[in-house]
């Protein structure tokens, strides 16, 4: 295992509450809520594929690339079909902390709540990091206390 | 297992052993609970019996809620229209097979080459036979079903942490946990050690039951022997003439099999969502969509992007875009029953109520990621004897299934050789589609070294990418099912939404039906009583 895997302690709190991954079709897919998701296999050397209950991916721009990129697009332009991903570039809604940090944790329409299944650590990180890439200059970082007081 | 080894057991492995059962019942107060575990509601054909008036219903979104309200609105007598984004019905009732191409978001296309009769079904692939009301419909529009091989007990358990990563058949496992078990329980009942549980008269019957069940020896142990082997199969197979003698098969000992933590898997085949009889439409689940098309195909319009629903007090106005020449237009009607996937509704114009705004941004879909491959030739059942059936696996893959369909086939055939969600289903779909198809390529070719040198083409849905859904499909908690479920139900004004995320049976097209029915149901009553 090359990476430094993400407390496993804090596992236990940050999935109790809301959690129902209980779904009919995907009985068979890695639930949150079962041990087994919490397990660490040898993943990709920044973090993707280790566990499927938990982010492992260790910093920012790692998170972002490897998990944020599957709906707001590696470049951050977002995309539209019958509906959008908003564009994470340039976009004024980052310049409040708190607004990414909230969608991040609680989601936002359909945008599941990720913030969730990541340490207050890799949130603040996450968030740190779009806010002042992709033609973003906020540079009032965010830390894991913010996080946590905002779960 | 020898007396030894049972008494090595150590408490852990014990307590997991009972934290087996303990856990199944568990996660089903569980799953109770989160109502995700209901029973479908569908009674029977629905018989709107009354005047409809000359009402008009227009319908958002020909997936088969959409679909099944229009069919049977149309029967009694309601003017329908049904505008659909995509240039085909079905929604997420969707095929993938040779000659079809799909755009995702972000504009990655891919072209699916498999032979002729290969397919993958990208969302719902299976109906089991309590899901009344899709079978009800499959029957009446004439779509064929087929059993669908939920269970196959010479399919592996794999894990990367346990027997050197070397995939186990389901049978061993089966039969060894069943058999360690009983053996176990046996040993507790003759110990008087449930004395204070059951009478000594019921711990006989325990005990005939367990020797059946665990395929115990007259000495009620688990061991080598015929009674074994006619569960786990035969070192050497029964057979004919001189060497005909089998050689029964060496079981694992019951530490092994516990700290595997293979019998993972024997739960996941006994949910009631997964239970035999279940069943695939013959030739993908495309084959429902095109059922319901040829009954109600006519009143759709395919092409068209809802941009606004606008009700006022005489009835619903919509306006759309045809993606094809980019025009706009209008639809009007006295009602309109909405099926937008939510993550799409949410970001759409709507004069409607706080509670129902509420309950629409709600909901956030599921990730869910399938990748089809398609191999020269039916390895799996030519060298593994593997005919249908799920391989489970610790793998980002999270599951391989073999084809229920086409058994022998000589040409190439084709496996759903991922089907995974949770962080995985994110980090699939953050990479390119052919990065997705290379990845599950490797995984696979841990449990089938034939991967690499068999395969041929391959296709990758991440479903957050669809662009018609964003996300799989509803993922509803206690929380926001006690807060929001009922708003999302309740018509507003003259809309109601219907869908799969308006049911307790997320995920399934069954929800998308049953919910279908009650709306329309709700809204005849309405019409007929103005």
């Amino acid at each position: 295992m090359k990476i430094n895997l993400m407390a496993l302690g804090l596992a236990a709190t940050a999935l109790t509450g809301s959690v129902s991954m209980a779904l009919a079709q995907d009985a068979a897919q890695p639930r949150r809520d079962d041990p087994a998701a919490l397990v660490a296999q040898q993943g990709d050397a920044d973090g993707a594929f280790v566990m499927p209950g938990r982010f492992s991916e260790p910093d920012g721009e790692k998170m972002y690339r490897r998990v944020c990129a599957a709906c707001h697009m590696a470049d951050a332009s977002g995309a539209a079909g019958a509906g959008k991903y908003p564009p994470l570039a340039n976009n004024p809604n980052l310049a409040a902390s708190g607004y990414p940090m909230l969608v991040t944790l609680k989601g936002l329409n359909g945008m599941p709540p990720l913030g969730t299944m990541m340490t207050d650590q890799q949130v603040a990180d996450v968030v740190n990091y779009v806010r002042t890439h992709f033609g973003n200059q906020y540079d009032d970082a965010i830390t894991a206390e913010d996080v946590k007081a905002m779960r | 297992m020898t007396d030894n080894n049972a008494l090595r057991m150590s408490k852990r492995d014990l307590l997991a052993l009972i934290g087996t059962s303990a856990g199944a019942s568990a996660m089903y107060m569980a799953m109770s609970s989160f109502g995700q575990a209901q029973a479908s509601t569908f009674k029977g054909p629905i018989k709107l019996d009354g005047d409809a008036k000359g009402a008009s219903v227009l319908i958002l979104g020909a997936g088969v809620a959409g679909m099944t309200a229009a069919l049977e609105l149309s029967r009694a007598g309601y003017k329908v229209q049904v505008l659909e984004y995509n240039n085909r019905v079905g929604g997420r009732a969707w095929t993938l097979k040779g000659s079809d191409t799909y755009t995702e978001l972000g504009g990655a296309t891919q072209q699916c080459s498999f032979a002729s009769g290969n397919y993958i079904n990208p969302g719902p692939w299976r109906i089991p036979w309590h899901h009344h009301g899709i079978m009800h419909y499959c029957r009446e529009l004439g779509v064929a079903l087929e059993p669908f091989m939920q269970l196959n007990y010479n399919a592996y358990v794999h894990s990367t942490k346990a027997f050197g990563g070397q995939p186990q058949r389901y049978r061993h496992i089966q039969a060894d946990f069943y058999g360690h078990v009983s053996e176990l329980l046996a040993k507790a009942v003759n110990k008087n050690a449930l004395s204070d549980t059951i009478t000594t008269e019921d711990g006989e019957i325990l005990l005939e039951a367990l020797r059946g069940w665990g395929a115990l020896d007259k000495n009620m142990r688990y061991v080598k022997g015929q009674e074994s082997s006619n569960r786990r199969g035969w070192e050497k197979q029964p057979g004919g003439g001189l060497t005909a003698e089998p050689i029964p098969s060496e079981p694992m000992t019951a530490q092994t099999l516990l700290r595997s933590r293979l019998w993972r898997s024997i739960a996941s085949h006994l949910t009631w969502d997964h239970e035999f009889a279940i069943f695939q439409p013959v030739g993908g689940m495309e084959m429902v969509a095109k059922g319901y098309e040829r009954a109600v195909g006519h009143l759709v319009r395919l092409n068209s992007k809802v941009t606004a629903i606008r009700q006022g007090e005489k009835g619903v106005t919509v306006d759309y875009v045809d993606t094809t020449s980019g025009a706009n237009a209008q639809a009007e009607a006295d009602w309109c029953i909405c099926t937008i996937p939510l993550p799409i509704l949410a970001q759409i114009d709507m004069n409607v109520g706080p509670k129902l705004a509420g309950a629409i941004r709600a909901v956030p879909y599921s990730t869910s990621v399938k990748v089809g491959l398609e191999f020269k030739r039916r390895f799996w059942e030519q060298d593994d004897q593997i005919y249908g059936g799920i391989t489970t696996t610790d793998l980002p893959i999270s599951q391989i299934s073999y084809p229920s369909s086409n058994y022998g086939g000589q040409g190439p055939g084709v496996l759903l050789a991922a089907y995974t969600g949770g962080s995985t289903g994110y980090e699939l779909t953050a990479l390119p589609p052919e990065e997705r198809v290379k990845r599950v390529l490797e995984w696979g070719s841990q449990i089938h070294p034939q991967f690499k040198s068999e395969f041929v083409n391959g296709i990758a849905v991440g479903w957050h990418r669809v662009p018609w859904v964003l996300g799989c499909f509803g993922q509803w908690t206690e929380e926001t099912r006690a807060q929001h479920y009922k708003d999302l139900c309740e018509m507003d004004g003259r809309i109601v939404l219907a869908g799969e995320h308006a049911s307790y049976i997320g995920g399934w097209q069954e929800g998308g039906i049953t919910s279908a029915i009650d709306v329309i149901t709700r809204l005849h009553q309405r019409v007929i009583a103005s």
